[in-house]
């Protein structure tokens, strides 16, 4: 595997495809599962821009969205690397059921709370997951998650403040973060159930049953902080890393997708 | 402040008419004229409410973007002209006017912003279009305003016009990328620029004898060059640069003029200006609305954050 000049502080999509690491196929695959996951994430988060409570948080959600897609870009940059494609051609030309995305990241955006509610659960998620894929054998999914580390850390460190503020702050916000967190909770588990693509790649994936006790420990420290109260509603069944979604993403994509797929084979 | 003037506000103005006579700058605690306050408020705030309005239309590309390079970019400027708009609020707080004050008179629709922002985006390229001729513009406007005599709003512009002229390069090579890819791609940068050049060139405001707050804005070193100069200024710079494009401005009238030293152009139509002025553009009303409804729908975010502040603040008087 050629990943020599791959560094970590400096890690684009632009220098992975520079560096010209191919990524083997299986962890191609492994890596197109965690791209998705960011990009359907910035897709909803880019939805907020110019509609945010206030010019705080259309900056803020932004900053949010774009970390994500930088996530989503390298990611997927790496990926295709395996099959002689780009970015591009993984995000605008596969189908709905080729994307891999769990389904907590094309849940719609709801009110400001949902939202909140969602990126708490994705940030406490990214946190232990980066920091677990920091240590893989593979030298440029660590060096795509050492820098992903810190930019997370960040995302957790907003959405515990707003999970604080509205947990605690009216009772009319209180009750818009409490049927929030009602509305993503069953989301959570597929996040730990066994990811079908990480199978065989021990040492370089991480085993995402691995990162549910630091997840528990996390959300209800700060659920309980905000006055709130860890749903009781039952996981969904999932699988989407299997290609299986809800009806949100349908239209996610269509919308994401339709100049691309107006012009194949332009450039932009 | 009344008619009386006492000895200080003598003393004040005749510092500030050094101030300006020496090219120096104003600070908030200097004194100032009443006028010179409130067309600083009134422009400063206006330039603001324009940065948060022109979120609207390239908003409108984020989730379509057609490469996920591009939706990264436009994502980023759209979150630059978020930011551009909060430190210009904070530059016309200085001036004693609020925050919440200027931004309720914007989405009551009270106030101004430019009127470029009320035409849509219905193509990609417009994305081009904006940065390269609405940036463009924006840029011949606001270099000189680096010097204006208000020392937060010269500073405010001065970060400003490194990220807008970062703009304008973006949407030049969007357009660049689309003249040189399919025929379909080119008609669409060519019909794009032909909707955006005159409203481009209107930003600049109405010809100079029918301007009538210019003259007092440039003794009060606020406005450095006249509304035709920068405009002349702008369509010298756009003529190469469209030739480089491979674009045709929508303009016969643009020629050399080797005596004037410029490009001559063809007289604009100031009609659809006042029109869309006066809100009849295609898109006033919705931009302000927009704006409006996601104001009213995050008013319980706001409270709660002022809330949970109010009693974090209490809690550590207590302790």
């Amino acid at each position: 595997m050629k990943t020599s000049h791959v560094k970590s502080t400096a890690i684009t999509p632009e220098s992975i495809e520079a560096a010209g690491a191919v990524a083997p196929l299986a962890v191609a695959e492994y890596a197109v599962g965690l791209g998705d996951d960011a990009l359907i994430l910035a897709q909803r988060l880019g939805e907020w821009i110019a509609n945010a409570p206030e010019l705080e948080e259309d900056v803020a959600l932004g900053n949010i969205g774009l970390d994500q897609l930088g996530h989503a870009r390298s990611l997927l940059t790496y990926a295709a690397s395996a099959w002689g494609k780009t970015e591009d051609d993984l995000a605008y030309f596969r189908t709905e059921p080729e994307f891999r995305n769990r389904q907590l990241f094309e849940l719609p955006n709801g009110d400001f709370a949902q939202t909140i509610a969602r990126q708490f659960i994705a940030s406490v998620y990214f946190v232990s997951l980066y920091r677990a894929l920091e240590g893989s054998a593979d030298p440029t999914l660590a060096a795509i998650a050492a820098k992903a580390v810190k930019e997370v850390d960040y995302h957790l460190d907003h959405s515990v403040q707003w999970l604080l503020r509205l947990g605690l702050g009216t009772e009319v916000s209180h009750e818009r973060m409490q049927r929030g967190l009602d509305a993503m909770w069953p989301f959570t588990g597929e996040l730990f159930s066994p990811d079908p693509l990480a199978v065989g790649l021990e040492g370089i994936a991480v085993d995402p049953e691995t990162l549910r006790e630091q997840f528990d420990a996390t959300t209800a420290r700060w659920i309980a902080e905000a006055g709130l109260t860890i749903p009781a509603a039952p996981s969904v069944r999932g699988g989407g890393r299997g290609g299986s979604h809800t009806e949100y993403l349908g239209p996610l994509l269509a919308e994401l997708q339709v100049l691309a797929r107006a012009h194949p084979g332009a450039t932009w | 402040m009344a008619d009386g003037t006492s000895v200080d506000d003598e003393a004040g103005a005749a510092r500030f008419a050094q101030l300006l006579a020496d090219e120096q700058r104003v600070e908030p605690t200097d004194w100032m004229p009443e006028g010179y306050r409130k067309t600083l408020v009134r422009q400063i705030s206006q330039h603001a409410h324009s940065e948060i309005i022109g979120m609207q239309p390239e908003g409108n590309w984020i989730t379509r973007a057609p490469s996920l390079k591009r939706k990264a970019i436009l994502m980023a400027k759209v979150q630059d002209e978020a930011g551009h708009g909060l430190y210009l609020y904070s530059a016309a707080q200085t001036l004693g006017t609020d925050r919440d004050t200027m931004f309720e008179q914007l989405i009551t629709g009270k106030a101004k912003y430019s009127s470029i922002f009320n035409y849509t985006t219905p193509t990609w390229a417009d994305m081009g279009s904006i940065g390269w001729l609405v940036d463009g513009a924006a840029i011949c406007n606001q270099v000189p305003l680096c010097r204006a005599s208000y020392g937060p709003y010269a500073r405010a512009m001065v970060r400003i016009c490194k990220e807008e002229s970062f703009h304008q390069r973006q949407g030049f090579e969007i357009l660049l990328t689309l003249m040189r890819g399919t025929e379909e791609q080119r008609a669409m940068a060519q019909e794009s620029v032909n909707r955006w050049y005159a409203p481009a060139l209107m930003m600049f405001g109405p010809p100079d004898d029918d301007s009538p707050n210019s003259k007092q804005s440039m003794a009060w070193n606020i406005k450095r060059f006249s509304n035709d100069d920068l405009r002349q200024r702008f369509v010298d710079m756009l003529v190469p640069q469209a030739e480089i494009l491979g674009v045709t401005l929508p303009d016969p009238a643009i020629k050399w003029n080797e005596e004037r030293g410029h490009y001559d152009f063809g007289d604009l139509d100031w009609a659809e200006f006042h029109e869309v002025l006066a809100g009849r553009g295609p898109a006033n009303s919705i931009r302000v609305a927009r704006r409006r409804q996601a104001h009213e729908d995050g008013a319980w975010v706001r409270e709660a954050a002022r809330a949970y502040a109010d009693a974090r603040a209490d809690e550590r008087l207590a302790s």
